[in-house]
């Protein structure tokens, strides 16, 4: 009896946050309906339905989705490896630190927007400008998250560790690069959120597929219900993403105390 | 064990070591011996090298003068204040640390002898400061040191927990039978522990006592008593001899907050 009351007392502080967004689809969709709300400002929520169907049937929506897939993921690769690389030579060695992190931390205050028209000019508006914009902009946080983990590990495990006669590859693989593993997810993380909002503006300004051409075109045709479709798509895979970044953070960091509290 | 018993030929030597940080000599001019297989304590007040002096021993830090005699082929392991156990790796696996994998069974063993075979494939962060204490000591073991330095093992951890390592670090040290050498500032632990215990005094020896107790030794025992009263009394008394404990205001306000880390 007890139970089953504690049971649907938790179901409605689960359903409870949710209450709120669905009152306002709710009141959007018959504001919609009364014609408060002109089309061309916001479509029906039953409207965005509608096209989402409708991109589903026809294998549009899944192509765009694809494309934009794989360019964040093309970009990612590139830059979080550069980042992590660089990231590592800087940490590790004195020398790789004079030689390259006053240069990337002059790179890293470019807005990577800023470099836009001159990525146009050198790629186009191909494949390559794309992945190169996403590249550049997630370079710097993961390389500098990197960089960070490693200078900032416990020097006295680093004693401890050397004292138990580990040096060079041993001394990295179980001390260093795992103690700044925390820090370069988080990096990563960030990096990944980035990679979203600089995708979402190269493909809107420059691009014959993805969801950021759908939004464009869209507009162009004042097919509002696509252009909001676009927005939630976009959401949607931020999300995705963050939560795959979420669990990798708690596979890799189960030692942490911060991740095994809540077990 | 019998100071004449120890073998001599195997000896740490250390003549007129000196050691500077900046304009303040920590050691000076320091001479001593460490028999092989002789369980050493040294004590004394904050500050008086005798963590500097460990470190030399430990090949952590050089000397700026003097002549540090170590036996050929001699292996030493260093116990910190702190445990130092890498907390994304397993007890298990911090205990294995530096071993090769086909010796994995020597560390189950040592974790057994220090009575954490059952939390092997916990994570550190889940112990509790004695029981990570213990592991940093199984740690320490397994490599079969011929020298084993502490470093105020024992000092972050209550009272309780400190007598039970006490009487742990005595027990393993008579089964391996390496030359221990203890850093602390608790006389009483010192005289519990040590078969001889060295004051060390701006940074030379002061005192230099064997300690001929049967073991395992009783606080209550009267000699017991009267010992570490008596080093008590001379670390209390500070570098100049002559003067008197009593008459001296500031020094009796020393006493006080001196004495609680003594009981």
């Amino acid at each position: 009896m007890s139970r089953s009351v504690s049971f649907a007392r938790g179901l409605w502080q689960r359903l409870l946050p949710w209450l709120v967004p669905l009152l306002l689809v709710i009141g959007w969709q018959i504001a919609s309906l009364a014609g408060w709300l002109n089309h061309r400002v916001l479509p029906a929520p039953s409207e965005v339905l509608v096209a989402f169907w409708q991109l589903l049937i026809s294998g549009d929506l899944f192509r765009h989705l694809a494309v934009s897939f794989a360019r964040v993921a093309a970009g990612f690769v590139i830059g979080a490896g550069l980042g992590l690389l660089f990231g590592l030579l800087t940490g590790v060695s004195r020398l790789g630190e004079a030689l390259f992190d006053t240069t990337l931390q002059m790179l890293r205050n470019i807005p990577p927007l800023a470099i836009l028209p001159l990525v146009i000019l050198w790629f186009g508006i191909d494949e390559s400008a794309k992945v190169f914009l996403v590249a550049f902009a997630v370079l710097f946080p993961v390389y500098l998250n990197t960089y960070h983990g490693i200078r900032s590990l416990d020097p006295q495990l680093l004693e401890m560790a050397r004292s138990y006669g580990l040096s060079g590859r041993e001394l990295f693989r179980q001390v260093v690069l795992p103690g700044a593993l925390p820090s370069i997810l988080v990096g990563i993380r960030y990096a990944l959120g980035i990679a979203w909002i600089i995708l979402i503006v190269a493909e809107t300004l420059s691009a014959t597929s993805g969801i950021g051409y759908l939004a464009a075109n869209a507009r162009e045709f004042l097919q509002t219900d696509i252009v909001v479709l676009s927005i939630l798509l976009y959401a949607a895979l931020g999300k995705a993403v963050d939560v795959a970044a979420r669990l990798l953070e708690k596979r890799w960091l189960r030692w942490h105390p911060s991740y095994f509290q809540a077990a | 064990m019998k100071l004449d018993d120890l073998k001599t030929d195997q000896a740490i030597r250390l003549h007129g070591l000196s050691r500077r940080f900046g304009e303040r000599l920590v050691l000076d001019q320091l001479d001593l011996q460490i028999p092989q297989g002789q369980f050493l304590a040294i004590v004394g007040r904050s500050g008086c090298g005798k963590s500097t002096l460990l470190r030399l021993l430990a090949g952590l830090d050089r000397p700026d003068g003097g002549l540090l005699q170590q036996p050929a082929g001699q292996s030493v392991r260093v116990m910190f204040q702190e445990a130092r156990l890498l907390p994304w790796k397993s007890v298990l696996d911090n205990v294995a640390l530096g071993l090769p994998a086909s010796r994995l069974g020597e560390a189950e063993q040592a974790l057994a002898e220090v009575g954490l075979a059952d939390r092997a494939q916990e994570w550190p962060a889940r112990l509790s400061g004695g029981q990570r204490q213990r592991v940093a000591l199984a740690r320490a073991l397994v490599h079969q040191p011929s020298l084993l330095l502490l470093d105020e093992p024992l000092g972050a951890l209550d009272a309780l927990t400190r007598l039970e390592m006490q009487g742990l670090i005595e027990k393993l040290w008579q089964q391996h039978g390496c030359t221990t050498v203890l850093v602390t500032h608790d006389v009483s632990e010192a005289v519990a522990l040590a078969d001889r215990v060295v004051l060390l005094e701006e940074g030379r020896v002061a005192l230099d006592l064997p300690v001929e107790l049967p073991r395992s030794r009783t606080h209550a025992d009267p000699r017991f008593v009267a010992l570490e009263q008596h080093i008590l009394q001379r670390v209390l008394q500070g570098p100049s001899f002559n003067t008197p404990l009593i008459n001296e205001a500031p020094l009796t306000s020393l006493h006080f907050s001196q004495l609680h880390w003594a009981l």
